[in-house]
């Protein structure tokens, strides 16, 4: 009997144990997470402007109703399945937004999805494509972040309903969903197909909408791009791959004047969360623009799969 | 025949005509919108470099929007949110905001038609226009 309870408290602990590294931010970081020792040096604004209209930063983070996209005070509410959630202020105000984090604090939270403070990060915070930045692109990145305004104010907690409400068990997702690798480009490729696929893939993160999710909200293996639904869980983000019921009919051109104007080949223009896309890509060069049509015209064509 | 049953009958009638007029203004808007579409292809061609910059096409887009924003004015009365339409509540919830963006697609457009003259005035101000389009179709029309 005492033998069976030294047994039973024995796994009890290495249960606890378990489930305290499986979910421990630390433990992930410490085996996945990238070093960032190459972050000093002055960053590159202009090509962090880029990163920061490539990346759709404002499209979450941008407090509401103001013309000014570039005032990050956060406060948008996103539906989702899983509850509501609200961007937080990453403005560099010092105490309300992200103005006393150092450059590895923002890597970190980039990369591993991790706060400052040691705290996981949702994924409606797109860390699972921004992990493929390289450490340069992070530090300018960050550098144009600090040259934007400071807004005032925190904005509000999410509102997540029971079990999401646990931070912590989003350590075990990561183990499934985030392997923390940065982009490798592929030697065979040219570089502006190379840029595409890092743009499309890392800040860009278009996959995040427009692929197919499971019930634990992962995106299904092999089923990248073909289609999915916008946060709201409703409407849907359409295949993007070069299937017949995908981007097949359209060229390099008529895919990159979508990304930068809008307007489709037929005359109509997209709108809804596509749109918002739009006002960023508008700020991004043209050159870029047009390797990440080239990248996505280059996917292999995968079907949509309609409920 | 009783008096309720006549109450009915004309209550009955009224929604079914009321909703046949919603069908119809939902009608012409997608009409109109088509027709905005129609005029906007060969606009979008040119501007990517898939064809050459022609006053004409160009000058009948920007008449077609033109069309429209008089149009619209009235083709969204209350209850045309009901039907087949893509058109978003919040055109009928925040009125004012609707207008003032129709407004502004109209000054945007009449400004354009007095400053293009040529391909260069074409590059510089069309797409200030057409930036008008993605603001509505973010705000006022429904994904699918």
């Amino acid at each position: 009997m005492k033998r069976f309870l030294i047994g039973l408290s024995a796994l009890g602990a290495l249960g606890a144990f378990g489930f305290w590294a499986v979910t421990s931010p630390d433990v992930f970081a410490m085996v996945r997470g990238r070093s960032f020792a190459d972050l000093s040096g002055q960053p590159n604004l202009e090509n962090g402007k880029t990163l920061f209209w490539a990346g759709g930063c404002a499209s979450c983070h941008a407090t509401p109703d103001q013309a000014d996209r570039t005032r990050l005070g956060g406060g948008l509410s996103l539906a989702s399945p899983f509850g509501v959630f609200i961007p937080p202020n990453i403005s560099p105000h010092p105490r309300d937004g992200i103005g006393a984090w150092t450059a590895v604090d923002f890597a970190r939270a980039m990369t591993a999805g991790v706060s400052p403070d040691g705290r996981h990060y949702y994924p409606a915070f797109p860390y699972t494509s921004y992990q493929r930045m390289t450490s340069v692109d992070l530090r300018d990145l960050f550098g144009f972040l600090k040259t934007l305004p400071a807004v005032e104010g925190k904005a509000a907690n999410h509102q997540l309903g029971f079990p999401y409400n646990i931070r912590r068990l989003l350590g075990g997702w990561k183990w499934l969903y985030l392997d923390g690798k940065p982009f490798a480009p592929d030697p065979q490729a040219t570089a502006s197909l190379n840029r595409g696929a890092y743009l499309v893939e890392g800040p860009g993160h278009c996959a995040e909408c427009h692929s197919p999710r499971n019930a634990l909200g992962g995106i299904f293996a092999g089923m990248r791009f073909s289609g999915g639904h916008d946060p709201d869980g409703k409407s849907g983000a359409p295949n993007i791959t070069p299937d017949a019921s995908g981007i097949k009919d359209y060229s390099v051109a008529d895919i990159a004047g979508i990304l930068s104007s809008g307007l489709k080949p037929d005359g109509d223009s997209v709108g809804g969360d596509m749109g918002l896309v739009v006002m960023n890509y508008a700020q991004v060069p043209k050159a870029d623009v047009d390797a990440m049509a080239e990248y996505l015209k280059s996917l292999p064509p995968i079907p949509s799969q309609k409920p | 025949m009783g008096k309720a049953r006549v109450t009915a009958f004309v209550a009955a009638v009224s929604i079914m005509a009321g909703s046949a007029w919603a069908q119809d203004v939902i009608a012409q808007r997608k009409q109109l919108m088509r027709e905005q579409g129609a005029a906007t292809a060969p606009v979008g061609r040119m501007l990517n470099g898939g064809e050459p910059f022609d006053m004409a096409k160009t000058q009948a887009a920007l008449d077609a929007y033109l069309h429209t924003t008089r149009e619209f004015r009235s083709l969204f009365p209350a209850g045309s949110d009901q039907g087949q339409t893509r058109a978003a509540p919040a055109i009928f919830q925040d009125r004012e905001k609707f207008d003032a963006a129709v407004a502004k697609f109209e000054a945007d457009t009449t400004a354009a038609k007095n400053a293009i003259k040529d391909e260069a005035s074409f590059k510089a101000e069309m797409p200030k226009v057409l930036a008008n389009c993605g603001t509505c179709h973010t705000a006022f029309r429904t994904s699918r």
